[in-house]
């Protein structure tokens, strides 16, 4: 007879106890960055991530706009609204993230009833993308030995993001702070775009 | 490292794009009517120019958004960049460009 392993408890819990982040078994990893020298790495787990498409100047793009509260980004490297409540990536020019609280779903239902039936999409992406927060003195220096993307502030500020890589991984790069960036590797490549930080981050560790 | 302009992004690292061939050729109107050899020729031919060339070239890990090119293969230097569905431009407003 096999050994039942199942805890009772966890089964009848619904599923946002059951759910576990990308980055969950790696969380003592990255905490131990906390009181590194100049960087600190931490995982933002569990945001609403909604895929947005319109065409500039359609009457599905002004429609989105008005859905998401902050309008949306009109060229490369623009964020509308901030990173503490609701904020929208540029990916393309008629393609959109939209980042959020994890309690957005009157949002995404928002948006679904805004855009109706014009040509346009939105999509519940929550779970493709998780969150790296990376933050520090040396943010940047660790960040640049991967990223092809000039980072330096004469031309990459608080604010922008851009679609790009991280290493060998694509990733989204954000800007949210003078010394504070967000890195959203796909959730099948979390585990080693966090290694690779951890990797990069040790010598700046204590 | 060489940078490429992406119409839509700007000037951009080379490692972020993929190449797509010649541009410019248009799919047969009516392939079925097409002889083996002719679809061969579709399929498989193409230029290959020393000096300028117009191509095709994907932003793959940034705005994923498919672009026409004026290249110079000898040198690598891109003449101009423009939008598919743009109009084609000569190589001497390319030279003004200086993409
Ligand atoms: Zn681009």
């Amino acid at each position: 007879m096999a050994e039942t392993t199942a805890d009772p408890i966890r089964f009848s819990a619904g599923p946002a106890q059951l759910r576990r982040s990308p980055l969950e078994h790696l969380a003592p990893a990255l905490a131990t960055t906390e009181h590194s020298l100049g960087v600190a790495l931490r995982e933002i787990p569990f945001t609403i991530q909604i895929g947005l498409r319109a065409a500039p100047g359609s009457a599905a793009h002004e429609a989105l706009a008005e859905a998401t509260g902050v309008g949306l980004p009109m060229r490369t490297s623009e964020v509308a609204g901030d990173p503490g409540s609701v904020a929208v990536l540029w990916l393309g020019p008629d393609e959109f993230l939209l980042i959020g609280p994890e309690d957005g779903q009157p949002l995404l239902k928002d948006l679904r009833r805004g855009l109706g039936d014009l040509p346009g999409q939105v999509v519940d992406l929550s779970a493709n993308r998780t969150i790296i927060a990376v933050e520090g003195e040396q943010a940047r220096d660790l960040l640049e030995k991967g990223v092809p993307v000039d980072l330096h502030p004469r031309s990459f500020g608080p604010g922008q993001a851009v679609t790009t890589l991280l290493g060998p991984v694509p990733v989204l790069l954000w800007q949210t702070g003078e010394q504070s960036y967000r890195v959203l590797p796909r959730a099948s490549f979390a585990d080693y775009t966090a290694r690779w930080l951890l990797d990069a981050a040790r010598e700046h560790h204590r | 490292m060489m940078l490429i302009h992406c119409p839509y992004c700007g000037p951009r690292n080379e490692t972020e794009f993929h190449y797509g061939g010649q541009a410019h050729v248009p799919y047969p109107h009516d392939p079925e009517a097409l002889s083996d050899a002719e679809w061969a020729q579709f399929l498989f031919y193409r230029e290959n120019t020393k000096g300028l060339f117009r191509e095709r070239w994907v932003h793959s890990v940034g705005c994923r958004k498919w672009f026409n090119a004026l290249r110079d293969t000898v040198t690598y230097e891109f003449k101009a960049v423009y939008p598919i569905g743009a109009a084609i431009p000569t190589p001497e407003q390319a030279e003004g460009a200086g993409a």
